[in-house]
């Protein structure tokens, strides 16, 4: 079983977001990078997968040279190696899938695991993208996953609005993973010493002989206008809750 | 020239959701005459009336029985057929499962770019679409535009406004081939998921609890508060990892992001990950018994004091409301 798990280096979740006046980017200083969350599971499911059974686990990771960091943390949990296609270029989704399809083809691989999106661009394109390149099927937002090696198909359960899909497919193939699918593992201080002498490959755009076109761009980017200060009640329980109500309907106008 | 928009949209017995409307009006809006609706499965023409009414020019059934189970591979290969024979250059998917799971492979097979779940679209100067999306779970607002002949978006549900239109809808027939048999990924059964029935990203007021309901068993006040505004239950993060409540409750920048009327923050602290998930709300309501709690700086309206208190009274004080009027 060969998975190659798609991870992408993203500002954590706590990071207060700064437009740089004028330009289409946020403010990095300061920012503390970490893998996206939703790639931990993909992570996780992945070494799982290995654990059951065997095979290899390469990481695969776009961006510039902080990137390497995020690499050696999955290779910490565990994965086998990774691949670092390292690039200063601002990417769209189109052009990452093509980057992650053009390292798939020279691996190979059975499985192509991934979160279900980046939770800094929120495009949650990147897994179904690159299915369609490499021609493969895909399944997205998985809560739980089957591996069925003798047939070489997956079942799966993905999440909708307040149902559960259950989705049966043969692989290779691409799933994104949800929150809720595992639990990942902190690395151990003996594979984080691992971690250290295993292989980071570096590959280049021009190496994989893609140009990035963009298909999709920002041409403008801003914060969200402030909300007006609070209104805050005073009085007992009971007034409070009154007062609360006649704003909603009378001033919001919304009950 | 006016765009075509090839608006994709799911219907279940018949019915659709609000989200399908708010595409079909928005679409109506930027294009006016040139509106298809495309709908899948054996009750997919069920459909042609109420799709009419709020914007579809053309309507365009598959209702072949092979649709009534989703397949993203066979439903994209569809779409595609779909968009080739009607010409058209912009496509509209609703940003649910459902069409986040579809977009973004049909994308992939028309060489479309497309803007994920967007909360406006607009008619740039040179006639192309210049789509409004949050991004960093709306810690910023993005601005974008698309470079690719055919113009992709998926819209958020609950933010655009829906309006009648009173049209045909002539049904159209589209011939699209299609071989089951060799679809991949296929939906073999589906089942509810435990939890409240009214779909956070769809709803017009959420209750949510957090750590300061102190614990499970306390969920009932917000089910009483919920009852009585028609609105539905959802919680911070750490609520659902406890298992106090489904993990489809949680809201948040790893969460649900929803974008009610009314978001009532009640024993949450506001961390800014799950303020980011509630920013789109239009009027945010925070009950916390500490004044310096951070969700104060996000609220409109903000209640100091003990929420086992004031929620009965909340509960009281809209029900005495509804029968007043
Ligand atoms: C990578 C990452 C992603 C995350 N994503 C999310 C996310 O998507 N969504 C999310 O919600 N969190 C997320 N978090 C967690 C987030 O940082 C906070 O820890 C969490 O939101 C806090 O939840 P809370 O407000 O329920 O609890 P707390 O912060 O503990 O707040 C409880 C509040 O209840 C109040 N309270 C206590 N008793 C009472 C009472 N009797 N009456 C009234 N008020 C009372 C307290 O004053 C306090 O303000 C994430 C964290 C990380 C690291």
């Amino acid at each position: 079983m060969k998975i190659l798990v798609m991870v992408k280096q993203v500002p954590d979740t706590a990071t207060k977001v700064r437009v740089q006046p004028g330009s289409t980017s946020i403010a990095t200083e300061g920012i503390k990078w970490v893998i996206n969350p939703y790639d931990e599971f993909a992570i996780e499911e992945s070494l799982r997968i290995k654990e059951r059974h065997g095979g290899e686990v390469v990481v695969v990771s776009v961006g510039p040279q902080r990137v390497e960091e995020a690499i050696r943390q999955t290779l910490a949990m565990g994965a086998d190696r990774g691949i670092h296609v390292k690039t200063d270029d601002v990417l769209d989704s189109q052009t990452t899938a093509e980057i992650l399809a053009a390292v798939a083809r020279s691996e190979g691989f059975d499985l192509i695991v991934t979160g279900k999106q980046a939770v800094d661009d929120d495009a949650a394109q990147v897994g179904s993208l690159a299915a369609v390149l490499l021609d493969v099927p895909q399944v997205t937002v998985v809560l739980k996953l089957d591996v069925n090696a003798e047939e070489q198909r997956l079942v799966a359960e993905r999440e909708l609005e307040g149902t559960i899909e259950i989705v049966e497919l043969p692989y290779p193939a691409v799933v994104t993973a949800q929150r809720g699918l595992n639990e990942p593992r902190y690395p151990t201080l003996p594979n984080i010493m691992k971690a250290k002498k295993k292989e980071v490959r570096v590959e280049t755009l021009e190496g994989l002989g893609i140009k990035p076109q963009l298909k999709v761009r920002i041409v403008a980017l801003s914060e969200p206008p402030e909300r007006p200060a609070a209104k805050i009640l005073t009085g007992d329980p009971v007034e409070m809750a009154q007062q609360l109500v006649d704003l909603l309907h009378n001033e919001a106008k919304v009950l | 020239m006016a765009n075509k928009i090839l608006v994709v949209l799911e219907q279940h017995e018949g019915k659709v959701r609000r989200i399908a409307l708010e595409m079909l009006s928005l679409a109506q809006k930027l294009s006016a005459g040139n509106v298809i609706a495309l709908t899948f499965g054996s009750q997919a023409e069920e459909t042609r009336e109420m799709l009419a009414r709020y914007g579809a020019d053309q309507v365009v059934a598959l209702h072949n029985a092979v649709f009534d189970q989703y397949s993203s591979d066979g439903f994209a290969d569809a779409v595609k057929q779909v968009q080739s024979a009607v010409g058209a250059d912009v496509l509209f998917l609703p940003a649910t499962a459902w069409g986040k799971d579809l977009a973004p492979r049909t994308a992939g097979l028309l060489g479309a770019g497309l803007a994920t779940d967007c909360t406006a679209v607009e008619i740039g100067q040179d006639g192309r679409l210049v789509a409004t999306r949050p991004i960093y779970a709306g810690k910023a607002i993005a601005t974008v535009v698309i470079d690719s002949p055919v113009q992709m978006f998926s819209l958020r549900p609950n933010i655009q406004p829906v309006e009648e239109t009173g049209r045909a809808g002539q049904l159209e027939d589209i011939v699209v081939t299609v071989h089951p048999e060799a679809w991949r990924a296929k939906v073999t059964a589906v089942r509810a998921q435990g939890g409240g029935t009214m779909e956070l990203t769809e709803a017009e007021i959420i209750v949510s609890g957090g750590r300061g309901m102190k614990g499970p068993e306390n969920f009932k006040l917000l089910d009483a508060l919920a009852t009585e505004l028609g609105a539905a239950v959802g919680s911070s993060r750490p609520v659902a990892d406890e298992g106090w409540v489904p993990h489809s409750y949680h809201i948040g920048q790893t969460g649900k992001v929803v974008s009610p009327n009314v978001y009532f923050a009640i024993g949450i602290s506001g961390a800014i990950q799950h303020l980011a998930g509630i920013s789109g709300s239009k009027y945010i309501v925070a009950i916390n018994s500490d004044p310096e709690a951070p969700i104060f700086k996000a609220a409109n309206y903000g209640i100091v004091g003990n929420l086992f208190e004031v929620v009965p009274a909340v509960t009281d004080a809209v029900r005495k409301l509804k029968t007043e009027r």
